[in-house]
């Protein structure tokens, strides 16, 4: 698999930019200032700069990443077996529902892993229920018992 | 250890009402201008002052896990991803899930329940890596560091990506927006 255009359109600032970044973004009355500092920059160069890598996509987003149970809200991992001929009907439901936050098609019988981000707990057993309707799908919960590591950063 | 429990010790007080009104301004992103917490004061009607001080206690106390950029993997060339997940003996899941965490190429690493009969599996890790070959070899290195050879597993390379928008705060619901697909 060969490493996507954008990805090689990043010059060694754009890369310690997302590298140093991802661990945090200072929480003080001119943060871009500061973070700038910390990375050789001045101020208007670095929103520039990160104003250019959410437009070409290579960042999702530039904020915070919640704790959902913390807020009171819940997370739970989704697993459905969808027939091949089907899938693409299933994944237009399924994705229709706002609170799936990210939905993955798997080479596995369970093709289909999605993660449901709710704003109160009951309500994942809820839109459980209303995505096996309308896709006439079993579709099975996979809450986390037990955490081991979060990290998700990605050296660029 | 039940996660249950543990959030609810760690909630304390919970976020209250000016705190879910700061997490659904900031949910998209941050302003990009010179003083972005002023911005989202104005907004919400508060002092900039006290958006900075909300902000650094949330994060205090874990409500915002991280800030910062949050990465398009796929688009920084981590074209290669695959839950891998095994079938670890009850008593044994904690200790081999510490194991697994310990690699810097995993980014995930939870213990969720079984469902008989159809799903056995119940220790699961993320690894991603720029293609499946590299993904494959440190799958194999991990396992064998880890003396998981001789436990029930399976590989799910991932094929397509429908969404990546993170979690997600709906308080602002009708104004929310998918901002990636």
């Amino acid at each position: 698999m060969s490493r996507p255009a954008e990805a090689s359109a990043l010059d060694a600032t754009d890369r310690r930019i997302v590298n140093v970044l991802q661990g945090g973004f200072p929480v003080s009355e001119h943060p871009y200032a500061e973070a700038a500092a910390g990375l050789g920059l001045t101020e208007d160069e670095l929103i520039a700069r990160l104003k250019r890598l959410l437009a070409d996509g290579a960042l999702t987003r530039f904020g915070p990443m919640y704790h959902a149970e913390r807020m009171g809200g819940a997370f739970t991992l989704a697993a459905v077996k969808v027939p091949a001929e089907d899938f693409e009907r299933v994944v237009g439901i399924v994705n229709g529902f706002s609170e799936v936050a990210h939905n993955y098609q798997r080479e596995h019988a369970f093709n289909m892993w999605f993660v449901l981000a709710t704003e109160r707990p009951e309500r994942v057993g809820e839109v459980i229920g209303d995505i096996e309707r309308a896709t006439g799908l079993k579709v099975h919960n996979l809450p986390k018992l037990e955490e081991f590591y979060v990290g998700l950063r990605f050296e660029a | 250890m039940s996660d249950l429990s543990e959030t609810q010790t760690l909630t304390g007080p919970a976020v209250d009402e000016i705190d879910r009104r700061l997490l659904a301004a900031i949910q998209h992103g941050l302003p990009l201008v010179p003083r972005p917490y002023a911005e989202i004061a104005a907004g919400l009607g508060v002092s900039e002052e006290e958006v900075v001080a909300r902000l650094a206690r949330l994060k205090q106390s874990g409500v915002v896990r991280r800030f910062g950029v949050v990465v398009r993997h796929h688009e920084l060339g981590y074209g290669a991803n695959a839950m891998v997940v095994w079938d670890a003996p009850d008593d044994q899941a904690p200790a081999l899930g510490r194991c697994l965490a310990g690699f810097d190429f995993i980014t995930l690493c939870y213990r969720r329940p079984r469902r008989l009969p159809t799903w056995r599996y119940n220790l699961y890790c993320m690894i991603h890596g720029k293609t499946r070959e590299e993904v494959l070899s440190n799958f194999e290195w991990m396992m064998n560091r880890c003396n998981l050879q001789n436990l029930p597993h399976a590989v799910l390379f991932s094929r397509r990506r429908f969404k990546q928008c993170g979690a997600r705060y709906h308080t602002e619901k009708k104004t929310d927006h998918v901002a990636s697909g």
